[in-house]
């Protein structure tokens, strides 16, 4: 069988996610194009090779819906016979399209394939298009809680406590100020341009150097309001043992709201040939796995332990983990259950610094994690997320 | 003679008369439904030569609702063919109102009695609705685990808005004259039948290009629909926080209250004749829930049947009595609060005590409530003072002299029950009734203590009596019927729901409740999580959980109670073996010093400004290697079923007679879960000999509590029901 290479993992910087932020005034769409111009330019490349853009949106709706994929192929001006699509996997999104377009070349189907995902949260809140979520029979019927209060759950029930997760997240600040400051992102970050080629934006705007246990503290918890108003007392449905969730979450310690593309380019041994290009990494094994929903952030573990076992490799074989800093009882939680130190996962901080643009999150971290392997000159890592109704996601890759 | 007569009056006004045949009130069933297609196909050919239609009753009242015995023949089950059916019946309820409705010609109604449910229905789907100042409106359907099904949840939606509509059908509100005007429930008041005719009639002739609001073009619901674009901020709120409310104040255990909230988001969406499609599909699915007919059977028929008085001796044989002047001993919290209630149907109370401070205090207490109900406006101060004034607190047993009745509300203590019961049949009439007050002291025995035997009774009331609906009647060996039928119909002038039951230690409801109490006491000696305990209760639908409960009557109450029973036993040369209750009350209070909510310490710690939280000491002493596992779905089982069986056992023993006595006070008096019907509805309903089978699970689990009784097992064989 054929293999599925990593070509290029490129990504936008990250954006305030509201108004006043960096890239509140590019619409979705140029931030894809920014990337698909980059992508072109950096590998010169014959843009009729690309078979597909897979593209993952968490509020595929309005400026950001109806197939955004395609649109941008057009936009662009690439090659009539790209074609693109449009994919909601919640925050597995990217990583999702990643998997899928790994799937295609894999099996031959298909040579080269583009795969990530764009999010403005600035202009498309969460919730923007609505949800089907949300009906209210579906409501009652599905005993959904706040996602916030879900990871507030997990810590309730791990025995994570508010220290625990704030010092978490300073500890992602820290790591990913001096990322940046030791220049580990740059050679895959696109600085945002206008059509003068004026810079937009050019960096993570969340980052927050300095960042201390004691300064994060001082935050409230972010979803208190959503435990007092009924979702502390529904989740007793599933969580009968649980007398009181203890909210840890603030904004300092869950990912936070930003704007943002990634992509990546994938392909088989005949894809890279036809367009020249060299291959980084190949992909070993993806997985996708369900867990309970009302918890909905437990997907991780489950879901490397499967890739694991489809690579056929352990705990032990893996050098870097990259796990989506959704919230940080997530990322403690899945330390914890699969015994992963501190100094091998989320090494250039994540998603608490760097923010979360939910769908395109999931390529991003791919991207920093075949960077930071390559930088450390080490073989093998794990991205991996969770996503809503307790979906997780996982991918092994190996440095070629 | 038909349902409905036309008469056309003398202005072109077509009467439409609704008088059923053979029927006190009207009903909303298939007889209606083919006599109203008729009517309104009747007028569809002549409506270009009339001035409009006025809906009205025959009757002395306006409309009743539906027909509830055909809903309790209702299958659960059906198959495709069958549900088809019974929707497409749902459907031709609706249509001829619908019709109406568009006819194109104004209709009015009026209102000269109560309309409720199915006939406020019918108000609901007339352009202009008038009615007589004291009838009663709305739809109470959600109360016995129904809702409107003749389009009046697609009515009530588009004329009130999705918030109100939510509140208004879900607690089944209730509106007459003045308040129904202001909420929009009618469209004008009349002082008299004649007055609403005239008033009907005139706005017909006023508007004759009437429609409904919805029938009109650019119609928007009030505060918005979910297919907003841009929907209302509240609106959002309500949709997003109301599901999961609607959750967990139900538990899941009421069908009617999510299908009524997600029914009213569902019509708002979609035009009118889609609307009637969903809310027909969601009646349906009522319909066939064993809770909607576990709460007719139980709420309406049995409890119906009770207080027209089927536990009671016959009217033919012991007529009514009325209780004129009533003596209540001990004027405690019990005490004051029957005052209370006695004073406030208009009996004299005499509120005896051992000092005049006592007394006074009682009578304060009284005090208290109705200053408390003239806070939230649901007391006057006229009726206040008169029902103050009914009250005579006193410390002079000879005040009693003339009562029909005295109750007993002194300390569980025999020796004082003996005391006052002399004291007082010294003063009153041979043909008074002596109540004692008890929740657990066999009659018979404290009746040895009086010299009329035959006129001693029990009455147990629950705290606080006042608001508290229940009375558990207890004949002692001696007591006659005429006794029995005077504390049966004081019961009911108070406003109370009066069960009947035989003699026994604890009766009926603090036997059944006692159970409960055991299990939960048991699972915490047996290691399982005191907080699974709670919300496998909670979840069950109790009230509150059984740890939450002791806490609250204190575990030093318990004990006392405990040490009693145990002195009692001991004294009638008795052997005690102590269950699991009393082996946890004793630990509690003996060992771990905590007392109860009172005492600031109980199974639960009571942190200062901070919220309760299980006591970690329970863990320590009785889980310390961790919580002992068992399925939830045990746990829970364990809290219901060792109720139900001891139900069973208490009707083997004779306590318990009529099963409605039985389904009835374990609902009111000890919150046993209301969607089940009570104890014995709740095992026909989950089906006997699956019940029985459960049982016997339960028992091979976790012991003797759940034993099967004789009599389930036999009507399991039998296929009989309670």
């Amino acid at each position: 069988m054929a293999e599925a290479y990593i070509f290029d993992a490129i990504r936008t910087p990250r954006g305030k996610g509201k108004p006043g932020g960096g890239l509140y005034e590019v619409k979705p769409i140029d931030l894809v194009v920014n990337l698909l111009d980059a992508m072109k330019a950096r590998h010169n490349l014959d843009t009729s090779l690309v078979e597909d853009l897979i593209l993952a949106t968490g509020e595929p709706v309005f400026e950001q819906g109806q197939n955004i994929a395609k649109t941008a192929l057009v936009y662009a001006d690439w090659s009539d016979v790209t074609t693109g699509a449009q994919l909601h996997r919640y925050c597995a999104g990217a990583l999702d399209a990643v998997n899928a377009a790994a799937a295609k070349v894999k099996a031959g189907f298909e040579d080269l394939v583009l795969a990530g995902g764009v999010e403005s949260m600035s202009r498309l809140g969460i919730g923007a298009g609505g949800a089907a979520a949300g009906d209210p029979w579906v409501a009652m019927e599905s005993y959904g809680i706040s996602q916030g209060l879900g990871a507030d759950l997990i810590a309730e029930i791990d025995g994570f406590s508010r220290e625990d997760c704030d010092k978490y997240a300073a500890m992602s600040q820290q790591r990913a100020s001096e990322a940046w400051e030791k220049g580990y992102f740059k050679d895959s970050i696109i600085p945002v341009t206008d059509k003068n080629g004026v810079v937009i934006c050019d960096k993570d705007e969340l980052v927050r150097p300095g960042t201390t246990v004691e300064k994060l503290s001082g935050l409230n918890p972010s979803f208190q309001m959503f435990n007092d108003f009924g979702h502390g007392e529904f989740l007793k449905f599933k969580y009968p043992e649980v007398e009181n969730v203890n909210c840890v979450h603030t904004p300092g310690n869950s990912s936070g709201i930003v704007d943002g593309a990634s992509l990546v380019l994938i392909g088989n041994e005949e894809g890279g040939k036809k367009a020249g290009l060299k291959p980084r990494a190949k992909i070993l094994s993806t997985a996708l796995t369900g867990t309970e929903p009302t918890i909905m952030l437990t997907g991780p573990a489950p879901a490397t332990e499967k890739a694991l076992a489809k690579a056929g490799l352990s705990i032990d074989d893996i050098d870097l983990f990259e796990l989506n800093e959704a919230f940080a009882a997530v990322v403690l939680r899945y330390q914890k259950k699969l015994g992963i130190p501190d100094e091998k996962i989320n090494v250039n901080g994540g998603a608490i610094a760097m923010g979360h643009p939910i769908g395109a999150t999931g390529a991003m971290i791919l991207g920093t994690l075949v960077d930071e392997l390559e930088r450390r000159g080490l073989k093998r890592g794990i991205a991996t997320l969770c996503a809503g109704g307790g979906i997780g996601i996982a991918t092994v890759i190996e440095l070629v | 003679m038909g349902y409905i007569r036309l008469e056309k009056d003398s202005d072109g006004i077509i009467e439409l008369i609704m008088d059923q045949p053979n029927q006190k009130v009207n009903t909303l069933g298939d007889e209606f439904i083919e006599a109203m297609q008729a009517a309104v196909n009747d007028i569809a050919a002549q409506k270009d030569d009339i001035k409009g239609v006025y809906v009205r009753s025959g009757k002395e009242t306006f409309f009743g609702g539906g027909d509830l015995n055909k809903l309790l023949e209702m299958p659960t089950e059906m198959d495709q063919a069958e549900a088809t059916r019974v929707f497409e019946g749902i459907m031709s309820a609706k249509a001829p109102l619908r019709q109406l409705e568009t006819l194109g010609v104004p209709v009015a109604v009026g209102m000269n009695g109560a309309a409720l449910g199915g006939g406020y229905e019918i108000a609901l789907a007339c352009h202009y609705r008038v009615a007589v100042k004291d009838a009663q409106m709305g739809l109470p359907e959600a109360q016995l685990g129904l809702m409107p099904g003749a389009d009046g949840v697609v009515r009530m939606t588009r004329v009130h808005g999705l918030q109100n509509a939510i509140t208004y059908i879900s607690q089944g509100k209730q509106f007459k004259g003045e308040k129904a005007l202001e909420k929009g429930y009618c469209d004008a008041l009349a002082d008299s039948e004649e007055d609403m005719h005239k008033k009907a009639k005139e706005w017909i002739l006023a508007n004759p290009e009437a429609a409904q609001p919805w029938d009109k073009p650019g119609f928007k619901i009030p505060g918005g629909s979910p297919a907003d674009k841009d929907m209302d901020q509240g609106l959002q709120g309500l949709l997003f926080f109301g599901p999961v409310n609607v959750m967990i104040n139900t538990w899941g255990n009421f069908p009617a209250a999510k299908a009524i909230f997600a029914c009213i988001s569902d019509v708002a969406r979609v035009d009118f004749e889609t609307a009637q499609k969903i809310e027909a599909r969601y009646f349906l699915s009522l319909m066939r829930s064993n809770v909607a007919k576990n709460m007719i059977s139980t709420f309406f028929f049995q409890l119906n049947a009770l207080e027209a008085g089927a536990s009671r001796p016959s009217f033919e044989t012991i007529p009514k009595t009325d209780c004129k002047k009533l003596g209540i001993l001990g004027a405690g919290q019990m005490g004051a609060g029957i005052a209370f209630a006695a004073a406030k149907v208009g009996i004299e109370v005499v509120l005896k005590d051992i000092s005049q401070e006592n007394a006074d205090k009682g009578k304060a207490y009284a005090k208290g409530v109705c200053e408390k109900l003239a806070s939230k406006g649901r007391m006057d101060e006229a009726s206040s003072e008169a029902l103050l004034g009914l009250i005579k607190p006193t410390a002079d047993a000879a005040d009693l002299a003339g009562c029909d009745i005295v109750v007993e509300a002194v300390f569980e203590d025999r020796k004082i029950k003996a005391a006052v019961t002399s004291e007082t049949e010294a003063v009153t009439g041979a043909e008074s009734v002596f109540a004692t007050n008890t929740s657990s002291l066999p009659i018979t025995g404290l009746a040895e203590a009086s010299s009329r035997p035959e006129n001693f009774i029990g009455m147990h009331f629950f705290s606080p009596a006042e608001k508290m609906p229940l009375v558990e009647i207890i004949k002692g060996e001696k007591t006659t019927d005429e006794a029995l039928a005077k504390a049966f119909d004081l019961a009911i002038k108070l406003g109370k729901k009066p069960i009947v039951v035989n003699d026994g230690e604890g009766f009926f409801t603090t036997r059944v409740i006692a159970k409960t109490v055991e299990q939960s006491a048991a699972m915490v000696l047996e290691g399982v999580n005191p907080v699974v305990i709670e919300n496998a209760a909670k979840q069950n639908g109790s009230p509150v959980g059984p740890l939450t409960a002791i806490d609250e009557i204190s575990q030093a109450t318990a004990y006392k109670n405990g040490q009693q029973l145990k002195a009692d036993k001991e004294a009638r040369g008795e052997t005690v073996t102590p269950n699991p209750a009393t082996i946890l009350v004793n630990k509690m209070v003996e060992d771990f010093d905590r007392k109860g909510k009172v005492f600031g310490a109980g199974y639960y710690e009571y942190p200062e400004g901070g919220k309760k939280h299980i006591w970690p000491g329970l863990k320590e002493h009785f889980a310390p290697n961790g919580y002992k596992d068992i399925p939830f779905a045990d746990v829970q089982d364990r809290l219901t079923f060792a109720q139900a069986l001891e139900g069973v056992r208490a009707m083997e023993e004779g306590v318990v007679i009529n099963p409605a006595d039985g389904n009835i006070g374990s609902i009111m008096g000890i919150g046993y879960p209301a969607q089940t019907g009570g104890v014995f509805q709740h095992i026909n309903s989950y089906g006997v000999k699956a019940f029985a089978e459960r049982a016997e699970y339960l028992y091979q689990q976790y012991g003797d509590d759940f034993k099967v009784p004789a009599l389930l097992k036999q009507k399991a064989a039998a296929g009989e029901k309670f």
